[in-house]
């Protein structure tokens, strides 16, 4: 397999690669333009791929007329309130790698079976349990449901587990206790596993719509996604305002992905997925 | 398919966990039965927790251990016991008004016809999308795979972005797309006369609309996980079949491919477990319609349990569900320990 001979192929799946990514990706590209064309022109029959007169109007009117600036802080709040979930899971995680205790076993057996879980199972006593809880209707109530994930505390543990013992004997030797060990040397060293995490829970948090839909039962305590199902409602109406909609929940989670892509990929690599 | 960005994952790490579980179960019994040998409240004597391993593990683990069970445990319980009563929205403010009803919500449901069509079009939807989903992320995966050039590497990203996506612009963008008046797919056709084409508005036409969607959504994925599997393929392999005068078509089939047999299973039991939740994509597009025909299991619990609040009667459609997934992934576990 010499590169010469190679070399018609490679270039023959790259060209064939590059029409399917084109096409993958188109819907993203027509959601964009049709964003910033004038309502009448992203009805037009023929449809134009450009904007003749591009213009930001819809963006204007999303935070004006409706009231996304509101679902924007909402969303962002539930993304942070995701970071609690992090820390939780890490600490599960290193829980579980580095100690043990009676229970091990089964307990990490019991985080296991909650993925068997279908949502659609416990979608209705979740409801239930935050009623009792006087959670509903609340931004808490809204992230509680997926702060913690079973998959998450196994890569944590994955991960955790390769730190090498004698690092943590010698920060308890220094008189470091339990928490300032986890803290100061058990999470620096974690730091890969930590940004996937971390990404994948911004991810999660930005697009959640299952959980705010239901938790979530005035216009106040909206997140994006449930802003923009509204929107849903009125197709007819104005594909522009939609696309402009869609358009601001879509491209900061692009941005981010394009910057930690690296690591999402590695992360996969890493729980071992061969 | 997922019901959000987040499920993805979670639900993807829950079959490669299970599989795990299965080889970190007998190990972990051996560790208890050996602190059970220890006197009682002394620590095993192996690794750094050997000195106050009394309460710290325990703290370190109980936020997260709380949530789940209150979350994912919990709920299984509360839903069992739920789907005998007759719980609705009335017995949610009112809980003296709720009564216990046996198995009658079962009865109900399995002489339901809807329940019956829900089941049958989530039949379909597994048959058909099972397998295109495992043929399209493969083929992509094998293609990315051909060269490691910069290029090559940036072309991922592409593919990946679907999967990331919020559904509910995911909606917007394909509804807008479909739209049978002024949707740029029924202009296209137009443009060399034909259409147009009822995308979401025919019963046949809608469910393959629909499945498209969830395909171009999950691909992504299992594609890199496809990906992630070919490239822990050693090299040294591909040099000695080639040594040994095997094709391109050869090698792939009789060395890669092998190799590829959990990565495969993987993609396999999670896809299925997919398309058996599926939800989000029906859910957005068509509601379940026209005439019901994009209606799956997990949409007709939903809107018997949220549109018209009939908890008891949706919690043992859930029920059911619950059996069909674990039933079928159990199937697939047993199948895959006989294989090896």
């Amino acid at each position: 397999m010499t590169d010469r001979r190679r070399r018609p192929i490679v270039v023959a799946v790259g060209a064939l690669l590059t029409v399917g990514a084109l096409a993958t990706s188109f819907p993203f590209v027509w959601m964009v333009t049709s964003s910033l064309k004038p309502p009448s022109e992203a009805l037009a029959v023929p449809p134009t791929l450009l904007p003749r007169s591009p213009s930001l109007d819809a963006y204007a009117r999303l935070f004006t007329e409706l009231d996304f600036g509101r679902y924007l802080v909402n969303t962002i709040v539930v993304v942070l309130i995701g970071g609690v979930g992090l820390l939780a899971m890490a600490m599960a995680g290193y829980g579980f790698a580095k100690y043990r205790f009676r229970g091990r076993g089964v307990l990490f057996l019991l985080v296991l079976m909650t993925l068997m879980i279908p949502v659609q199972v416990t979608m209705i006593p979740t409801y239930l349990i935050l009623n009792e809880l006087h959670l509903t209707n609340t931004l808490v109530g809204v992230a509680a449901p997926t702060l913690v994930s079973a998959f998450g505390i196994f890569l944590f543990r994955q991960f955790m587990a390769t730190i090498p013992d004698e690092l943590l004997e010698a920060a308890r030797l220094d008189g470091a206790g339990e928490l300032r060990t986890f803290w100061r040397i058990v999470l620096p060293l974690s730091k890969p596993i930590l940004a996937v995490q971390a990404v994948l829970t911004f991810i999660a948090g930005w697009n959640s719509f299952l959980w705010p839909l239901i938790i979530a039962t005035d216009q106040d305590k909206y997140t994006l996604a449930v802003g923009l199902s509204l929107l849903n409602q009125q197709i007819t109406v104005n594909p522009t305002l939609q696309m402009a909609g869609s358009s601001l929940m879509v491209v900061p989670i692009i941005v981010v992905f394009v910057c930690f892509q690296r690591y999402i990929v590695q992360g996969f690599t890493m729980s071992g997925l061969k | 398919m997922t019901h959000d960005g987040g499920a993805g994952g979670s639900r993807l790490g829950g079959t490669a966990v299970l599989v795990g579980a299965r080889d970190d179960a007998p190990m972990s019994d051996r560790s208890r039965r050996s602190a059970r040998r220890r006197a009682p409240g002394s620590a095993p004597a192996r690794g750094p927790g050997r000195r106050r391993a009394s309460v710290v593990p325990y703290a370190f683990i109980a936020p997260a251990l709380i949530l789940l069970t209150m979350f994912g445990l919990l709920p299984i319980l509360v839903a069992a016991g739920v789907s005998l009563t007759d719980l609705d929205i009335g017995g949610l403010g009112n809980p003296e008004t709720i009564r216990f009803i046996g198995l009658a919500n079962y009865e109900r449901l399995f002489a339901d016809p809807e329940f019956w069509q829900a089941l049958r079009t989530t039949g379909f939807f597994v048959v058909v999308g099972v397998p295109v989903i495992i043929a399209v992320s493969l083929a992509i995966a094998v293609a990315l795979n051909t060269s490691q050039s910069r290029f090559f590497r940036a072309l991922r990203a592409f593919y990946f972005l679907p999967a990331i996506t919020a559904i509910v612009a995911v909606a917007l963008i394909w509804g807008y797309l479909y739209n049978s008046q002024f949707g740029l797919l029924n202009q296209l056709l137009a443009q060399v006369g034909l259409g147009p084409v009822g995308w979401l508005s025919d019963p046949t036409t809608a469910r393959l609309s629909v499945a498209l969607v969830a395909v171009w959504r999950a691909t992504g994925l299992n594609t890199i996980i496809f990906l992630a599997a070919l490239q822990s393929v050693p090299k040294e392999y591909h040099e000695a079949a080639a040594l040994d005068g095997a094709g391109r078509w050869t090698t792939f089939w009789r060395v890669t491919f092998p190799l590829l047999r959990f990565a495969l299973f993987f993609v396999t039991v999670t896809t299925l477990i997919g398309w058996l939740q599926f939800f989000d994509e029906p859910y957005v597009l068509t509601r379940g319609g026209p005439v019901g025909a994009t209606t799956s299991m997990s949409l007709f619990i939903f809107q018997k349990g949220f549109s018209l609040n009939q908890f008891g009667y949706a919690s043992a459609g859930s029920l059911v569900l619950f059996a069909i997934i674990a039933v079928v992934t159990a199937i697939q576990l047993r199948m895959r320990s006989t294989d090896d």
